[in-house]
C-alpha cells in the first residue's frame, strides 16, 4: 500500500515535470498564438511606442518600437560610430573629449527621458558614462548625441541621470569613491581619503544645456542608484549605497557583511539655499563639457575648472541615511511620490519606505546616530511595508499606475508583482534569464502607460540561435494588463540594455527631423552649390570642398595631392529630400567612412601614405546611379610638380 | 444693367483677385519611393513645390530622364500674367460701373479666349519639358515621352503623374459664371428699357 503511494506520487512528479518542461520549453505555438496577434505590427504600421535601450557595454542607445521589439536604429553616444563617423569626423571628434583626453568607448547603462510636470515631454534622453563619469544628452527631434557633459571627484558614474520632476537636474554619484580631490594615497588608507560625491547638473528648460550645478560631499561608500522624488516628495532625491562597510578589496565578501546599508535622502531644495547662502566650497577641478551646435553642425569642448562642493556637516537637514536591507539596488519612487521601494539585492525582503513617515521622523528626530554629519532614521519611523517572499536578488521596481508594483528578481529570474499597500505579491512570472532592469512604459513618471513590462535579460543561454561563446542579451514583452502576467515576445537586444525607457509614439514622430536645411547651414566647410566648390592647398594641408548630390560628387577628379598632405575632404550633401543621406569613402582612409544626412556638411581626413589612383564613392545606396557616384584622387609624389587640379 | 447685374460683375471681377492666394494647377507625382507623394503648385506668377523641397526634388529627379530644370524665374509667362489678371479686373469692375451690356460680352469672350490661350500654353510648355530632353541624359527609354497630362493622371515610368485645376481655376470659373449671370439676368430687362 505504502509503496504503491510512493509510486503513485513519483508517477505524478514525473508526469508534472514533463508538463512543465514542456511548459516552459521552447515556446509551443498554441500557447503564444494570441500573443502572436499583440505584438504583430502590420507591414507599413507603427508601433505604440518608442523603446531606448542603453546599448551597456556598446557605449550607444538603440531605438525599438513596442510591441514588434522591432530596432530602429542605434544612436552613436559615448562610443565612436564607424556607420555614420560619429567620433571619427572633424566636427564631432570634440563629443568625446574629456579631462583624460579623447575616450572612444564607455558603458552606457539608464537612459532617462525629460519630463514636465513628472510626465515625459518627448524632448530629450539623458543616460550616463558609467566609465569615465559622463552624462550625454540626445535631441529627440535628430535622434542625435547633442551633448557630453564630464563629473569630477567621481568614479563610475552609476547612480544618473535620473531626471527631476520638471527635468531641472539630473543626478550623478559616485559609485566607486575615490580621493577627493583625486591623488597619490595607499589604496589601504580607503577610510580615511577616499569620499563619494552626489552631483546635481542643471538643465536649461529652453536649450536643455547641462551645468554642474553643486556637488555634495558623502561619505566613502558606494552608491549605485538614484530616483528623484515626485508629487510630494519633489525636491528630494534618494540615492542607494552598499558598501557601509568601506571595503576596498574583494567586495563581494568584504561589502556584504552589514544587514542594512543606506538610502541617502537629499533635499535638493535645500541644498539650492545652502548653495546661495554661499556654504559651498569652490573646488579646483578639471572636467569637459562638449556641445553640438546645430547651426554650425560641429561639436565644441569646454574645460570647466570650478565646481561648488557642500559638505553635509556645514549643512543640516540637507541629507538624511535611511537603514535599507541589504547592499539596495535600485530605489525606486510610486507615481504618487509617496512610496520609495528598494531592491535589496542580497535581502530577503522588498522594503518599502514612506516620505511622509521619513518627513515625520525627521520632525520628531528619531535618529540611531550619525556618519560625517548626516543623521541616521530608525528603520522602523520610515518603513511603510516589506513584500515578503519577493524572490531573490531584488533589484528595481516599476509602477502600472494601478496601484501595482513590478520588480525584478535577478537571482530566481523572475518579476514579481506586488500590490502597494498590501505588500502582497499577486503574481510572477519568469523571465529567461536573470533579469536586470525592467521597465514599463511611463513606469517610473507619475502617469505609467501600464500595458507591458519589459524584462531586461542578462542572460539567454538556449533562448536563441547559438552564435559562438558571445550570446546576445535580450528584451521580453510582459503584457501586464490582465490580473496574470503573460510572456508575449522575446527579441535579442544589440548591447546589454541596463535601463530602458519608452514613450506614446504620437508624442515624439510628430517632431522627427527629416532634413537639415541647407540654408540654414553654418557649418564653416559647408558649400551650398556646386558652384562652390573648391580644392584648396595651403602648405601641406589640403581641403577639398565637395557636394553631394544624386548622383555625382563634385569634384570626382583631383590631382596634385602628394604623400605627406593632411587632406581634408569637406562633404555637403545638398540633398532636401527625405531619406537620402550619402555616404563617402575613399581607399586606404585610416579613418572611418561619413554618413551625411540631408543638408549636412561632415569632414574626415586623410593622410595619404603611397603614390597612386584613389577611388572614392558613395557608401549609402542613394538613387539608380549610386554605383555612378564616384570619383579618383591622385595622389603624387612628395616634392611632385603637379599641380592642384579638379573639375567642376 | 440692373443693380443686381452690376453687383454681379463687381463680384466677378474682385473675386479674379483670388487667383493670386490659390494655385491655379496642381501635379501631383507618385511614386514607391515617395509614399506621401511630391508635387507642384501652379500658380498666376510663380511655380512651387507642394512641399517646401518639392521642386528642388523634382528637378534633382527629373535629370535622370534628361528634363529641363523647372526655373519659374525663367517662364516669362508668369511675369506678365498677373497684369493680365489685373487687366480683367479693372475692366471689369469698370464695366460694371458704366453699365455696357456689349462690353461686358466682350469681357467675357475675351477672358474664355485667354483662358484658351493659358491652357495650350501650359500644355505647350509640358510638351516641350517631356520631349526635349537632353540626349546625354542617362535613362533613356527607347519612344518614352514624359508630359504630364493637362487633366487627368498618367504613369511616367515609376511615377504617377496627376494634374487637376487648382482653386485658383475654380475661383476663375465662379468668375465667369458670375459674368455670365450678370449678362443674362439683365436680357429681358435691359431690351425693355432700351
Amino acid at each position: 500500500m505504502k509503496t504503491k503511494k510512493i509510486l503513485l506520487s513519483l508517477f505524478a512528479l514525473i508526469a508534472f515535470s514533463v508538463i512543465a518542461f514542456n511548459c516552459s520549453g521552447s515556446g509551443g505555438s498554441g500557447e503564444f498564438s494570441d500573443a502572436a496577434n499583440k505584438v504583430y505590427v502590420a507591414p507599413g504600421s507603427y508601433d505604440q511606442f518608442y523603446a531606448f535601450m542603453s546599448g551597456g557595454f556598446s557605449g550607444q542607445v538603440a531605438v525599438y518600437g513596442l510591441p514588434s521589439g522591432r530596432m530602429f536604429k542605434e544612436i552613436g553616444v559615448f562610443s565612436q560610430d564607424p556607420e555614420t563617423g560619429y567620433g571619427y569626423s572633424e566636427e564631432s571628434k570634440a563629443m568625446l573629449m574629456t579631462s583624460y583626453g579623447f575616450i572612444p568607448w564607455d558603458d552606457a547603462h539608464h537612459p532617462s527621458l525629460s519630463m514636465t510636470n513628472g510626465e515625459q515631454d518627448g524632448r530629450w534622453l539623458f543616460i550616463n558614462g558609467n566609465n569615465t563619469p559622463r552624462i550625454a544628452r540626445i535631441d529627440l527631434h535628430s535622434f542625435e548625441t547633442v551633448e557630453i557633459i564630464e563629473t569630477p571627484n567621481s568614479g563610475g558614474n552609476h547612480a544618473s541621470p535620473f531626471v527631476t520632476e520638471n527635468t531641472e537636474y539630473v543626478v550623478a554619484s559616485t559609485r566607486f569613491s575615490v580621493p577627493v580631490p583625486n591623488k597619490d594615497v595607499p589604496i589601504s588608507t580607503y577610510k580615511e581619503n577616499f569620499s563619494g560625491t552626489v552631483s546635481f547638473i542643471s538643465v536649461d528648460k529652453n536649450s536643455g544645456k547641462m551645468n554642474l550645478s553643486f556637488q555634495i560631499l558623502v561619505p566613502g561608500f558606494n552608491y549605485d542608484l538614484a530616483r528623484p522624488g515626485k508629487g510630494p516628495s519633489h525636491g528630494w532625491a534618494f540615492f542607494t549605497s552598499y558598501n557601509s562597510e568601506q571595503a576596498n578589496s574583494m567586495l563581494e565578501i568584504n561589502a556584504s557583511q552589514n544587514d542594512k546599508d543606506f538610502i541617502a535622502a537629499v533635499n535638493w531644495k535645500k541644498a539650492e539655499e545652502y548653495v546661495k547662502q554661499g556654504k559651498a566650497v569652490s573646488m579646483d577641478v578639471e572636467y569637459y563639457r562638449n556641445y553640438y551646435d546645430e547651426e554650425k553642425q560641429t561639436a565644441y569642448s569646454e574645460v570647466k575648472n570650478k565646481v561648488l562642493v557642500l559638505n553635509p556637516k556645514d549643512c543640516p537637514g540637507m541629507i538624511y541615511y535611511i537603514p535599507t536591507p541589504k547592499s539596495p539596488h535600485g530605489v525606486d519612487v510610486d507615481p504618487s511620490g509617496e512610496y520609495i521601494a528598494a531592491g535589496g539585492k542580497l535581502a530577503t525582503v522588498i522594503p518599502v519606505h514612506s516620505f511622509s513617515k521619513m518627513l515625520k521622523a525627521i520632525e520628531e528626530k528619531q535618529f540611531d546616530g550619525e556618519i560625517a554629519g548626516i543623521p541616521i532614521l530608525k528603520y522602523d519611523a520610515v518603513i511603510a511595508g516589506e513584500v515578503q517572499d519577493p524572490g531573490l536578488g531584488p533589484l528595481h521596481t516599476e509602477f502600472d499606475g494601478e496601484g501595482y508594483a513590478y520588480t525584478s528578481a535577478f537571482i530566481s529570474s523572475e518579476i514579481v508583482k506586488w500590490k502597494i499597500g498590501t505588500w502582497e505579491v499577486v503574481d510572477r512570472i519568469p523571465t529567461y534569464y536573470s533579469i536586470g532592469h525592467l521597465m514599463i512604459p511611463g513606469g517610473d513618471t507619475k502617469k505609467p502607460w501600464g500595458k507591458y513590462v519589459v524584462a531586461l535579460n542578462k542572460i539567454t543561454k538556449d533562448r536563441y540561435l547559438p552564435t559562438g561563446p558571445e550570446l546576445t542579451q535580450s528584451a521580453q514583452l510582459i503584457d501586464i494588463t490582465g490580473d496574470k502576467m503573460k510572456l508575449l515576445l522575446d527579441f535579442p537586444t544589440t548591447g546589454e540594455p541596463h535601463y530602458a525607457q519608452a514613450i506614446s509614439a504620437d508624442i515624439l514622430m510628430k517632431n522627427s527631423k527629416r532634413i537639415y536645411e541647407l540654408e540654414k547651414n553654418k557649418n564653416p566647410r559647408a558649400v551650398k552649390s556646386e558652384k562652390e566648390t573648391r580644392v584648396e592647398r595651403n602648405g601641406n594641408e589640403v581641403r577639398i570642398y565637395m557636394t553631394a548630390s544624386r548622383s555625382h560628387f563634385k569634384p570626382d577628379n583631383i590631382e596634385g595631392i602628394k604623400v605627406g598632405d593632411k587632406v581634408y575632404f569637406h562633404v555637403t550633401n545638398l540633398e532636401q529630400d527625405w531619406d537620402i543621406p550619402h555616404g563617402f569613402v575613399v581607399k586606404g582612409l585610416n579613418n572611418s567612412e561619413l554618413l551625411i544626412m540631408p543638408g549636412q556638411t561632415k569632414t574626415i581626413v586623410w593622410e595619404p601614405k603611397k603614390v597612386g589612383i584613389y577611388p572614392f564613392y558613395c557608401t549609402d545606396f542613394c538613387s539608380a546611379l549610386h554605383q555612378e557616384m564616384s570619383g579618383y584622387i591622385r595622389v603624387s609624389p612628395v616634392g611632385s610638380n603637379v599641380q592642384i587640379s579638379y573639375n567642376k | 444693367m440692373s443693380i443686381k447685374s452690376k453687383y454681379l460683375m463687381i463680384a466677378a471681377s474682385i473675386i479674379l483677385l483670388g487667383v493670386f492666394l490659390f494655385p491655379i494647377w496642381n501635379i501631383k507625382l507618385n511614386a514607391p519611393q515617395y509614399p506621401e507623394g511630391i508635387g507642384l503648385r501652379i500658380w498666376i506668377n510663380q511655380v512651387t513645390g507642394e512641399k517646401e523641397f518639392d521642386l528642388k526634388n523634382i528637378n534633382g529627379l527629373n535629370h535622370y530622364i534628361g528634363m529641363k530644370p523647372i526655373v519659374p524665374d525663367a517662364i516669362p509667362e508668369l511675369k506678365f500674367m498677373p497684369y493680365i489678371v489685373v487687366f480683367f479686373v479693372l475692366t471689369g469692375l469698370l464695366i460694371a460701373l458704366i453699365k455696357k451690356r456689349k462690353l461686358l460680352l466682350l469681357w467675357i469672350l475675351l477672358l474664355m479666349i485667354v483662358l484658351s490661350i493659358g491652357l495650350y500654353d501650359f500644355y505647350m510648355w509640358g510638351y516641350d519639358y517631356g520631349h526635349n530632353l537632353d540626349p546625354t541624359a542617362p535613362i533613356k527609354v527607347p519612344g518614352m515621352s514624359y508630359q504630364p497630362p493637362v487633366i487627368g493622371t498618367k504613369k511616367l515610368l515609376n511615377i504617377t503623374a496627376t494634374s487637376l485645376p487648382g482653386i485658383g481655376s475654380v475661383i476663375i470659373f465662379i468668375s465667369v459664371t458670375l459674368a455670365a449671370a450678370s449678362f443674362f439676368i439683365d436680357k429681358k430687362k435691359e431690351r425693355i428699357n432700351d
